[in-house]
């Protein structure tokens, strides 16, 4: 494929690898970006969507927050971010967030509600308070449920971040936005290479870090489903 | 920014320009549908073949969710090199998404199909092909609808995004709508595509009502 083959040479020709334009820079705007945003969702959805589920409440918040989240159009999101808050430079965070919360809520929800009334059962029976059931209990037996949501989570922000290089963010979108406003199709599939590099690496990452918080008491459940 | 005293809405962009968002509105539904009419089509057959060669499933299950997490702006750019500007580079990796959700629908659909049952099925001098018709695919019908309704819901959303190479439905007021500094494109853009993907979801719902009517009668009994 010459497309290919030119989007190879623009890859590793030495230019792309200097300057605040250059592929290491827009790397880490990207890590950044995506950090902070992951950093926020977490810190709001993961407390609610663990209480929601412990309390055994608010079920159908978590559900339609989780199919709204898929329903709204992330572009959308990003241009009325922009031009609501009249071009202001963080305007992207808003969205970003926003659709990072659904995902690590539902599977929060799920997880605590999956551990079951027979292990919650126990637990109160042995003398734990609902505090120490939560996080002791339900909290652990979730974890890798909860981690999937994070990783799916992550890879909405890691999309969203990209498609935000249209309202002017960094990042690995750049190259695919400029190289389609300027017809340089080369770089446009060069930043594309990255992108999709990119959010291997964050999925790979998540996969073993999922594994690895399964609780040793409950590896051979994991094992067996 | 136009905020002359009026809502947040311009109601009279959108009486004058209908047959606009008619257009884009019905070019979003057809370039979200057909990637999952794709999907489903492909993968009832790959599902069947993964529920019966166990060996199949974890490599497609693998490549298909390794897929499916791979950002859109990044696959619909990938896809010009192949395609050019046309409405493959949308339909192409919106189908690859799909598979992802509904292969797995009919492979634990298929597999939670009660043993007994099967064996009746036999036992009533059922041959394997007609079982699979007639009895285990029906039943599967839940699982699949459920993955179907995911599917369509962030296909009918993701659509918006193949705007930034031209071919992106709804998306057309986003990109317009920034341009000329007018949220009400925007509203009208969100506005739909939620209302579009919700209406499809609640289709499949009642979809899945009028196929499996033994699931009525059971909750009927209860």
């Amino acid at each position: 494929m010459s497309a290919l083959g030119s989007a190879w040479h623009w890859l590793i020709s030495a230019q792309q690898w200097h300057g605040a334009n250059g592929i290491p820079a827009r790397l880490a705007e990207h890590a950044i970006y995506t950090g902070i945003s992951l950093a926020i969702a977490v810190a709001v959805a993961l407390p609610a969507g663990l209480l929601l589920g412990h309390s055994r409440r608010g079920g159908f918040v978590a559900v339609s927050a989780a199919n709204l989240g898929r329903a709204l159009p992330t572009l959308g999101l990003l241009v009325l971010a922009f031009t609501v808050s009249s071009a202001s430079p963080a305007a992207w965070l808003v969205p970003l967030v926003v659709l990072g919360i659904p995902p690590v809520l539902v599977n929060a929800y799920e997880g605590v509600l999956g551990a079951g009334e027979d292990l919650r059962d126990a637990a109160v029976g042995m003398g734990m308070t609902g505090r120490q059931v939560l996080l002791r209990v339900e909290m652990p037996v979730a974890l890798p449920l909860i981690i999937a949501g994070i990783r799916t989570a992550a890879i909405q922000v890691v999309a969203t971040a990209t498609i935000a290089a249209y309202i002017g963010l960094g990042g690995l979108g750049r190259y695919i936005i400029d190289g389609l406003a300027t017809k340089d199709y080369a770089m446009v599939a060069g930043g594309a290479i990255l992108v999709v590099a990119f959010a291997l690496v964050i999925q790979i990452v998540f996969t073993v870090t999922g594994r690895l918080a399964v609780p040793a008491g409950l590896r051979h459940r994991a094992a067996g489903s | 920014m136009n905020d002359e005293g009026q809502g947040l809405v311009d109601w009279a962009w959108v009486t004058g320009n209908l047959g606009l968002i008619a257009y884009y509105a019905w070019q979003n539904l057809y370039l979200a549908l057909v990637p999952v009419l794709i999907g489903l089509a492909v993968s009832v057959p790959l599902g069947i073949a993964c529920a019966r060669w166990g060996w199949l499933y974890p490599p497609v299950l693998g490549v298909t969710s390794v897929l499916y997490a791979l950002p859109a702006l990044a696959l619909f750019a990938l896809m010009i090199a192949w395609a050019g500007l046309t409405e493959a580079i949308v339909i192409v990796p919106l189908t690859l998404y799909s598979l992802a959700l509904l292969i797995p629908g009919v492979v634990d659909g298929l597999r939670a199909v009660p043993e007994p049952v099967r064996q009746s099925a036999t036992a009533m001098g059922f041959g394997p092909v007609r079982r699979l018709v007639q009895v285990e695919l029906p039943l599967a019908i839940p699982v699949v609808i459920a993955g179907l309704r995911v599917a369509t819901v962030s296909s009918i959303s993701l659509v918006s995004v193949g705007q930034l190479m031209g071919v992106g439905g709804l998306g057309y007021f986003f990109t317009d709508g920034e341009q000329r500094d007018f949220p009400t494109e925007v509203y009208v853009g969100i506005g739909l595509i939620v209302i579009l993907a919700f209406a499809a979801d609640a289709l499949l719902v009642l979809l899945r009502w009028s196929l499996t009517p033994w699931l009525r009668a059971r909750e009927a009994a209860a």
